[in-house]
């Protein structure tokens, strides 16, 4: 492994699903406290999007267009990239190497080991959905996280790294289903537990070393992450999944927890048990206190609304809901989105070079001053704006009625009418602030209508949620 | 802008109308030839072969003139389908006028029609072209597009939400008062203000009677040149003024654009005015049939129409001005709230209550003399949309 981790980042959905709301509905015990909950309106690869955002945010000046290598177990398509549509999301240049590494847990480890390799941006995603009464649904989370590699002074390097493989049948899940099944969680544990052993031991030999500073472990094994922090000790902490298992994801989300509060010069020490066993040692540099994600993960996890059960259950398909009475949208066309993907998917307008009016989307010509062809692109996915005036639909066909719609002016220029996201109506006013944020508005006949959708920002609050603390 | 118009060149001798509302036993087919029998029949003059073009205003009931010749088993006549949102039918008349003024045709006939009630489906549908799926338009219906005036109408002129609240019921109850004293408006009944406001939301504030009514009907209209028009009947009404605009869509992506206006019914009532000899609408106008799609929109238009001051038009309202008994009657036949919206149909449904007013024929609802009335037609959204504004009169005028 040759290249540094310049810069990572975490995402968090905003919505909260009470383990205790969930048992009262259940008629079970499913413990206290909040699981993380995507929208009914993201993915893996929306989150993915906004956790390589905040990256490519802590990252100063233009970047050479990076590979990107995108894990999952909850893919969004197959058969289609998904990291072709998180390249262009995130304003990529398209002249770079995108791939999706999709399936199971492990999955996230490889995208990880290939950014470290050779440069690029591992992004790791999922969004985890268990039966209802399921330790998956009461014990999982929803998340991404996101680290870029490459040339250029470092916040951690990958000091050293090893594995073992072993054929589990510990948790599985055939595909087209959305829930996993699992064996008897001891099975499995007995299974990893000398993995775990082993590679912590050898990754700390061969860099001569007793213990890591930090020791965190993951499992989609519960018997395994439960004892996260006693099987492998860290002389300053040890931990485990920071939001329950979370796929692909979950390694990436409890890294970027450690690397949130690490000091300069530290090691730390990354197991994962899925299928074999991985173990990665990173040593800190004093960059990393310079370069931390804005908005740590602890702070995003603090965070968060409540979501009633029986709307998350429909937002997962597993609650029919009655649908207003209006026709459902159409699938997106391949053609005009293809012609359109820096506005779809980059947010990308135009602006006239003669009089300086943005145009959202793209146009020709100027409404202002009539200028013909005198445009240049202008990408305001990372502007601010302002709601000039709002409304809620009741009648307009959405997965998640009511759909709610704002005008929205950008700082600088520019305006366009776009849903909301992650708020209640009570939530907008004119003159509420607004970020973007990449959604998926719906899907029909198989194909999901990605574009952007505002989220009302709160004072001292990062865009893509969290608080804004250092 | 040298739109000169055709003022007083061509003359309404006849018009029909189908009652507007929920028609579930009658087709398209049913209300094109509903509507051109009663027009023919109240035009004895006239006979069908005297017909010498048509032109269909639709939005979605039907493509091609063969949506009229079929029906009514024309006898290859000239049918032109034209296409304009919810000014459609407007649409229509506008240009069957001009075919007449220009002297292709002695006599030509505009029609109007929608069906919408056999989609089983709220409110109205799009037939959108395959597209990228980013236009708010694809989600977001039209009460809650006109549902934005109202935020941002309060916020720029400093009026209290439940004043605003206030104005939007009384134009609401003031068009349903008015359609319980019309035969063919689809709700014939006074809703009590307690009733309006405690109705299910639609969109925003909007609840289900701040909206139009959603229907089937249609109406037409005979226009001939204005010489011609006294061997039909002795009360022709005369076209003064006729004008469209489809805007560049500037409010949709022009921060400057605030929601409270739209600067294409401004644009266009000037040049109505203008081309009719209008200069002070207030007093002039005896009464006007406006596009009132949704509560808000009837209030904004009234300052657009020059019948309010900026920022008053909530205040004349809650005032009656605008009432039957008021300084301008407005939508005296319950416009498109009570009399329905059979989108291509509602254009000529205005000039239907223009053409009765003028004749006093109106019944229960007639207007005390009135002169000159002008009807308004808005097809899209605030800050994206076209409007029509036409200006007819009783007087016989000179530029002939």
């Amino acid at each position: 492994m040759s290249a540094g981790l310049l810069a990572y980042a975490s995402y968090l959905p905003r919505h909260r699903l009470s383990r205790e709301e969930l048992g009262a509905a259940l008629g079970t015990a499913a413990g206290r406290g909040n699981r993380v909950a995507a929208s009914f309106d993201e993915d893996s690869t929306t989150m993915a999007v906004e956790a390589a955002r905040s990256v490519l945010a802590t990252v100063a000046g233009p970047l050479p267009s990076p590979d990107v290598y995108f894990a999952t177990t909850s893919p969004a398509y197959l058969d289609k990239t998904n990291a072709a549509a998180i390249h262009v999301a995130l304003g990529l240049d398209g002249t770079g190497f995108a791939a999706d590494l999709a399936g199971s847990a492990r999955s996230g480890l490889a995208a990880w080991r290939a950014a470290a390799a050779s440069g690029g941006l591992a992004v790791l995603a999922d969004v985890r959905t268990g039966l209802p009464g399921s330790a998956d649904e009461r014990g999982g989370g929803d998340g991404a996280a996101a680290f870029l590699f490459g040339e250029g002074d470092p916040i951690a390097r990958v000091v050293g790294a090893a594995s073992r493989t072993a054929e589990v049948l510990d948790r599985w899940r055939p595909p087209g289903r959305d829930h996993a099944d699992a064996w008897e969680e001891r099975f499995g544990a007995d299974s990893y537990l000398p993995l775990i052993r082993q590679v912590a031991a050898e990754v700390l030999a061969a860099a001569g070393l007793d213990a890591a500073d930090h020791v965190v472990l993951t499992s989609p094994n519960t018997a395994v992450s439960k004892r996260a922090a006693s099987l492998v000790k860290g002389t300053l902490s040890t931990g485990g999944t920071p939001i329950g298992h979370s796929g692909a994801a979950d390694a990436g989300l409890a890294l970027a927890a450690v690397l949130d509060t690490a000091g300069a010069d530290q090691t730390i020490l990354l197991l994962s048990a899925a299928d074999g066993c991985d173990a990665l040692l990173l040593r800190t540099t004093g960059e990393l206190a310079r370069r931390r994600q804005p908005a740590p993960l602890a702070g995003q996890l603090a965070g968060g609304t409540r979501v009633p059960y029986a709307t998350y259950l429909s937002w997962r398909g597993l609650l029919a809901r009655e649908a207003p009475r209006r026709p459902e949208p159409d699938r997106p066309a391949a053609p005009p989105s293809a012609r359109g993907e820096q506005w779809k998917f980059a947010f990308t307008g135009t602006r006239c070079t003669k009089c300086g009016f943005t145009h959202l989307p793209p146009a020709r010509v100027c409404r202002r001053c009539a200028a013909v062809d005198q445009m240049a692109p202008a990408r305001l996915a990372d502007s601010p704006g302002t709601i000039a005036t709002y409304t809620v639909d009741r009648l307009a066909f959405s997965p998640s009625p009511p759909l709610l719609d704002a005008v929205v002016d950008f700082d600088g220029g520019g305006r366009y009418a776009l849903e909301i996201a992650d708020a209640d109506a009570d939530e907008l006013a004119v003159g509420t602030r607004v970020g973007l944020v990449f959604r998926r508005l719906y899907t029909s006949g198989g194909v999901h209508n990605y574009f952007w959708k505002a989220r009302p920002v709160q004072p001292g609050q990062h865009p893509r949620g969290g608080s804004n603390e250092q | 802008m040298s739109s000169r118009g055709i003022a007083d060149r061509v003359a309404i001798v006849g018009m029909g109308c189908t009652p507007f509302g929920e028609l579930w036993g009658k087709s398209a087919d049913d209300l094109l030839i509903d509507a051109v029998q009663e027009c023919l029949e109240a035009t004895p003059a006239v006979d069908r072969q005297d017909i010498d073009a048509y032109w269909l205003g639709t939005l979605g009931t039907g493509q091609s003139g063969l949506t009229l010749s079929k029906p009514l088993a024309l006898d290859y006549k000239p049918v032109t389908r034209v296409e304009n949102y919810c000014a459609s039918g407007s649409e229509s008349f506008r240009n069957a006028c001009y075919a007449v003024a220009s002297g292709a045709y002695d006599t030509v006939m505009a029609v109007g029609v929608e069906k919408l009630k056999d989609s089983g489906f709220s409110g109205l549908l799009r037939g959108d072209p395959p597209s990228d799926g980013t236009a708010s338009e694809l989600s977001m219906t039209a009460p809650a597009a006109f549902s934005m005036i109202d935020p941002a109408y309060c916020a720029r002129y400093g009026v209290d939400p439940g004043k605003m609240r206030d104005a939007m019921t009384h134009v609401a109850w003031k068009n349903h008062a008015n359609g319980a004293l019309n035969p063919k408006a689809q709700f014939r009944s006074v809703v009590p203000k307690e009733k309006i406001e405690s109705a299910p939301l639609v969109a925003g504030r909007l609840r289900v009677f701040d909206c139009s009514g959603v229907s089937d009907g249609a109406a037409c209209a005979i226009i001939v040149r204005a010489e011609d028009a006294r061997r039909y009947t002795d009360t022709p009404v005369y076209v003064k003024g006729l004008s469209l605009v489809a805007g560049p869509a500037m409010g949709s992506v022009d921060p400057a654009y605030d929601y409270t206006t739209f600067p294409e019914v401004v644009r266009s009532v000037r040049d109505a005015c203008a081309q009719a000899g209008i200069t002070d609408p207030r007093r002039q106008i005896s009464l006007a049939e406006v596009h009132d799609c949704f509560t808000p929109t009837e209030l904004v238009l009234m300052e657009d129409m020059g019948f309010s001051e900026r920022g008053e038009a909530w205040r004349d309202i809650l005032n009656g001005d605008f009432e039957l008994g008021g300084r301008l009657p407005v939508n005296p036949d319950g416009g498109l709230k009570s009399f329905g919206h059979p989108v291509g149909a509602s254009g000529l449904r205005m000039l239907y209550e223009a053409w009765l007013q003028l004749r006093g024929q109106a019944g229960k609802r007639q207007l005390a003399s009135p002169r000159t009335a002008l009807t308004h037609n808005l097809g899209g959204r605030p800050g994206s949309c076209v409007s029509f504004v036409s200006i007819v009169g009783t007087e016989e005028g000179s530029r002939t």
